[in-house]
């Protein structure tokens, strides 16, 4: 097997200076917005190559971003919105960081062809507080050089078209990710998601007609409009359109960022991240970032990335956060890592999430502290099934799919624990943090 | 059918919906009861507590009945496993952290999560875990905190961003840390804010001076209506062994919807002030002695009749409280008329009584209450609007904030308003001349001369712009305040306010002293009105020449405290011959002058009936049991009036003295909102000072409250401006 890697976002790491505005023009930077702009391309048409291309949100819902624009109510007199969603806190996944770093101009370029296809003139890029260092600097600049090429602002290069685009830095909450909260966050106030409908298509930023993508969706956006949809769709099988970086971790060799075509071989992945760490036996993967159902190896190990083939598996692609365990994770202590997780990052808004993300944390801790009753594990599977569907965000079934997946596959682990009085079955463990787990 | 209707079904019923509405919107009507917390009838829609989840065929979730549209064909299950399932999910989670001291909480016995928990709880608890403490927060002196019991539900946040229109409690942290409070500690001060204790779901937020008194159980709930301003709020009042504990509305969409100002929910602490008298009294060798009600009742009438045959009736005269019933004002009224005596008066605090053969058969608002928020274009004219009338407030505050309502203010200062004012002009000094001005931009707006008598006037932009809010639309009112009643020009700005009404094409209105000046004016407690409206024969003294009179023999009814509630001294009291009281209260400065006081029971105490501002008519029959050897002040007044050989006032009820003068009345019962029109009075325009009676000094009763006056408006004192 071989791979053609960085065909679309990272293609940026072949060029030099690949984040300034004469390194994006390298390899096509902003042909496909100076054409639009000249051409006066339809709007229609735009969103319709979108669609053809079959690209799916990269943020974790993998919606139909053409889908998603073609809902924008174009004729409407309104202020409409084009928000990119850079508060990438869903564990394990870094991808955006490095889109940020080496590709800043292609999220600019795409926002302003979807800005443009929607008729939003004015976009945000809501970029998560922690990418202080280096990714918030690299678009800032970025931004800047694209203002100063007349690339964006007010009858952009004489087009009669307007876009600005604004930078917005959150302040490190997971929830901000979630669309509304990070409307909501964007509008100044505590980031707490609204409750749906109405979508953010009718009623979003400020009340206004707003579309929210996420940063790798945004960026993939100026090769398809240069390259044709059908290249683009062409990359991946049917569904599962184009290229997805995945960012793996977890006990491999090489730890990373791949970009590579949609519905790779999973074995194929990890041979490319060197395969498993110390030539250890894999035991489990949570392929698609921390909310998506965990995956044991023997399923996973047989396994196509892509939107089908992982949904088959139990489990979703996500955010294409590759998550490997290998034989030596204690499940019991990997969960409760997730939970405590979930029950620091809840709003707090509504009620299931608000208390039962506490409760789960608090029985796994017990569990681990050797005070686990028989009857816990019927408990915890209760508690994450009564959070399930129940609250007004997808928090809430994230912190459930973890608990009922790990319980479904790795339920002896728990039984084990809990009559073992917090011993572990995996003899030498350690927890995600690195830390060896002795039993209490 | 109109394109507007839905059909759904609800648990297999086909209901009727309009489009937009929520599921719980079309099944409340419908009186299918879906548990709730979050949801409240009077504020935005939060979907957080997640107790309203229902079926709906072909959605894979539960969804919440309250924030889920209908639409064509939807088939909702309120009942079904599926719905019920989520709905005791919920119940268990709200149930983890909540303390369940129930038998210690105020709110046990009235609590929607106690009320739910028995029908979507478990009986024992699966938690094992420890739960969560939360750090009260001190609220000031009305409302209580035990926020470990906080369900999170924000009803008291939204109620200070959207009803009081700021925030004045917000949520901080997240998750399991979320608290709801006031992040830098402070009270809550607005004139509203103790809704919040009936809002609150839970016990979290509970009544401070109830604390611990009674439980609700034990007590027996009344109706009543507020003494402290004549909206006309509606109360229920909560009896403990004849004792009133504590007040809570009593929801009336036309009048205060389901919430209370803080004024009618603490006010009446001062039934119970140190000041109240329960005794009949007598100047006995120079001093109040305690005798019985024969010997005090005797006095009374004697000393009148002796008075009135040495000195002639006009050396009489009557001044009652506007906090009296109709029914005591019409017996005090029939007394006076029946000694041949037109002096009586209600109008305490008011200084200028010319052109009073001018105003409408009663003061009213000139618009009924429910349609003020309808309105589209409001001037008020000299009023502290948020004080006099905390309710009306609120109702122009819908009006401008959720209606169309531009509003505008002429006063002597800038007072605080929550809500976009459209214009706001401030005159210390001449507001006479300002309203003049007004009046002059109006007929030039209207392409109207300027009316008869109206003095010459420079209009600047400021003018304009609140003539122009005041013509937004059609429906407009113009509505004069108490701070104008109590200047000593009062009739020229109620002669301009009115012709400036007339010129716009507006309602004129009046926010009165007290909660039943219209039922006094009906009851002939006014020197030129007879009972039922009609103007007098002769004309008496006002409350004021009588003050300033040095009659011989004065009849003070209701709580009347002269260094409170009257605007001309009071040094006439002392010299007079004889003071007979007739009060709930005796105030300090009322105890050296009386020579007879004869105790009565409160508005609580008595069956009753107030004229609102809008001119309802509210009976209620009492709530609370008469303090020691009080009595009901219309039997009072009834026995009074034999002893004075006084005829036609031999009635066995409340409700005859009540349904006697509604006879008289005649059309006026109905709510008459004739406008006040009529020349502006010749003469100079005196100067003066504006009064302004904070809303925690307003009567007797809530001067004597206690928490009232730990808060911050409680603290301000009377000032003039």
């Amino acid at each position: 097997m071989s791979y053609e890697q960085n065909l679309v976002l990272f293609e940026a790491l072949k060029h030099e200076r690949s984040w300034t505005l004469e390194g994006y023009r390298q390899f096509g930077g902003y042909q496909a917005w100076e054409k639009i702009l000249r051409e006066q391309t339809p709007r229609e048409k735009i969103i319709d190559e979108v669609k053809a291309s079959g690209l799916r949100g990269r943020g974790g819902a993998a919606f139909p971003m053409g889908v998603k624009w073609s809902f924008m109510p174009r004729s409407s007199p309104l202020q409409k919105y084009a928000v990119c969603n850079s508060d990438e806190s869903e564990p394990g996944t870094c991808h955006d960081r490095e889109i940020l770093r080496y590709n800043p101009h292609s999220v600019i370029e795409g926002m302003a062809i979807g800005g443009y296809a929607m008729t939003a003139t004015v976009g945000y890029n809501y970029i998560r507080g922690e990418f202080l260092a280096e990714p918030i600097p690299r678009f800032e600049a970025a931004l800047a050089e694209a203002y100063s090429a007349g690339l964006l602002g007010k009858n952009i290069l004489g087009s009669g078209v307007d876009f600005d685009l604004h930078t917005f830095i959150g302040a490190g909450a997971y929830i901000c990710g979630e669309e509304t909260a990070l409307l909501e966050s964007l509008e100044g106030k505590p980031g707490k998601p609204r409750f749906k409908p109405p979508f953010p298509a009718s009623f979003g930023l400020f009340g206004k007609p707003t579309t929210i993508n996420n940063t790798q969706s945004f960026a993939s956006v100026p090769t398809i409009m240069r390259k044709g949809a059908a290249w683009f769709a062409g990359l991946g099988p049917v569904n599962s359109g184009g290229t997805i970086i995945f960012s793996v971790s977890g006990h491999v060799e090489k730890p990373g960022n791949f970009e590579l075509p949609m519905g790779v071989p999973f074995k194929d992945l990890m041979a490319l991240a060197g395969g498993i760490w110390k030539g250890r036996k894999l035991k489990a993967v949570i392929p698609g970032g921390s909310s998506c159902p965990v995956v044991p190896a023997d399923v996973i190990w047989e396994t196509n990335m892509d939107y089908d083939s992982m949904k088959k598996a139990g489990s979703s692609i996500g955010t294409g956060a590759v998550i490997v365990m290998d034989e030596t994770t204690c499940m019991v202590r990997a969960l409760e890592r997730l939970a405590r997780f979930y029950m620091s990052e809840s709003c707090g808004q509504c009620t299931p999430c608000r208390e039962g993300t506490g409760w789960l944390d608090r029985m796994l801790k017990r569990i681990i502290a050797g005070e686990g009753r028989s009857e816990d594990l019927g408990l915890l599977l209760d508690v994450a099934n009564r959070i399930e569907g129940h609250t007004i965000c997808a928090l809430g079934d994230a912190a459930a799919w973890p608990v009922q997946s790990f319980l479904k596959h790795f339920r002896d682990e728990f039984q084990y624990m809990i009559e073992h009085k917090g011993r572990s079955i995996v003899g030498q463990s350690t927890t995600l943090d690195g830390q060896p787990a002795v039993a209490a | 059918m109109s394109d507007d209707t839905v059909n759904i079904e609800v648990n297999g019923v086909a209901l009727k919906a309009r489009k937009g509405q929520m599921i719980m919107q079309v099944t409340d009507p419908a009186q299918i009861y879906i548990p709730r917390f979050c949801y409240h009838d009077k504020l935005t829609v939060a979907a957080n507590c997640r107790m309203c989840l229902v079926e709906v065929e072909k959605a894979p979730k539960p969804l919440p009945a309250c924030a889920t549209p209908v639409t064509e064909g939807m088939k909702v299950f309120t009942k079904s496993p599926k719905a019920v399932a989520a709905q005791r999910a919920t119940m268990e989670f709200l149930l983890i952290n909540h303390p369940l001291d129930c038998p210690i909480c105020d709110q046990g016995g009235e609590c929607e999560l106690q009320d739910l928990a028995l029908g979507f709880g478990r009986d024992i608890s699966r938690f094992n875990e420890r739960k969560r403490v939360v750090k009260d927060k001190n609220l000031g002196s009305l409302v209580s905190t035990d926020m470990t019991r906080c369900i999170h539900c924000t009803r008291c946040v939204r109620f200070g961003a959207e009803i009081q229109g700021y925030p004045q409690m917000g949520t901080t942290g997240r998750g399991e840390h979320m608290e709801v409070g006031t992040y830098i500690e402070h009270s809550v001060d607005h004139e509203l804010s103790a809704n919040i204790i009936d809002l609150c779901p839970v016990g979290a937020l509970n009544n401070k001076p109830f604390r611990y008194h009674a439980r609700a159980w034990e007590m027996t709930q009344s109706a009543l209506v507020s003494p402290h301003d004549a909206f006309g709020t509606n109360l229920y009042a909560h009896v403990l062994r004849g004792k009133l504990m504590r007040m809570v509305p009593r929801e009336n969409e036309a009048v205060n919807e389901t919430w209370i100002a803080d004024r009618d929910r603490f006010g009446f602490e001062g039934m119970y002030s140190s000041d109240r008298v329960a005794q009949p009294m007598l100047r006995i060798d120079g001093a109040l002695k305690v005798v019985d009600w024969e010997v005090a009742l005797t006095a009374a009438a004697e000393g009148l009749q002796s008075a009135i045959k040495a000195h002639g009736a006009a050396a009489a005269g009557f001044l009652t409280s506007p906090l009296a019933t109709v029914e005591e004002l019409y017996l005090l009224a029939q007394i006076a008329r029946g000694l041949k005596c037109p002096n009586i008066d209600h109008r305490l605090r008011q200084l200028d009584f010319r052109a009073q053969e001018n105003e409408a058969g009663f003061p009213n608002l000139g618009v009924a209450i429910a349609d003020v928020e309808r309105l589209e274009g409001v001037l008020i004219v000299g009023s502290n609007l948020r004080h006099e009338m905390p309710m009306l407030a609120h109702r122009i505050r819908k009006a401008a904030v959720k209606g169309a309502a531009k509003v505008g203010f002429l006063n002597p200062r800038r007072f605080e308003y929550m809500f976009p004012v459209a214009g706001y002009v401030v005159s210390e000094t001449d507001m006479v001349k300002e309203l003049t001005a007004l009046v002059h931009a109006a007929a030039g707006l209207a392409g109207r001369p300027v009316p008869q008598g109206v003095a010459g006037a420079s209009v600047t932009e400021s003018h304009r712009s609140v003539v122009g809010a005041l013509c937004n639309g059609t429906r407009r009112a113009v509505i004069l305040g108490t701070l104008a009643q109590r200047h000593p020009a009062y009739s020229v700005l109620k002669a301009l306010s009115a012709a400036l009404a007339d010129l716009c094409s507006a309602s004129m209105g009046l926010i009165t002293e007290g909660a039943n000046a219209a039922g006094a004016y009906l009851a002939g407690a006014v020197p030129h009105r007879e009972p039922g409206g009609a103007p007098a024969a002769a004309v008496g003294l006002s409350a004021r020449a009588m003050m300033e009179s040095a009659l011989k023999a004065y009849v003070l009814f209701g709580g009347i405290d002269p260094a409170n509630d009257l605007a001309a001294e009071s040094a006439a009291l002392d010299k007079s011959d004889l003071v007979v009281v007739i009060s709930t209260h005796l105030p300090d400065s009322l105890r050296a002058a009386a020579h007879v006081v004869l105790p009565i029971g409160s508005f609580a105490e008595t069956s009753g009936t107030y004229v609102s501002s809008e001119g309802r008519w509210q009976s209620w029959s009492g709530a609370a049991k008469l303090p020691g050897e009080s009595r009901p002040g219309w039997k009072v007044l009834r026995v009074l009036a034999n002893l004075l050989n006084l005829h036609g006032v031999d009635y066995d009820s409340s409700e005859e003295i009540r349904d006697a003068l509604k006879v008289l009345c005649g059309k006026r019962v109905e709510a008459e909102r004739s406008a006040l029109r009529g020349a502006i009075p010749d003469g100079n325009t005196p100067q003066g000072a504006w009064v302004d009676i904070p809303p925690y000094q307003s009567d007797v009763l809530v001067r004597g409250s206690d928490a009232l006056a730990k808060t911050k408006d409680g603290r301000l004192t009377r000032s003039v401006l």
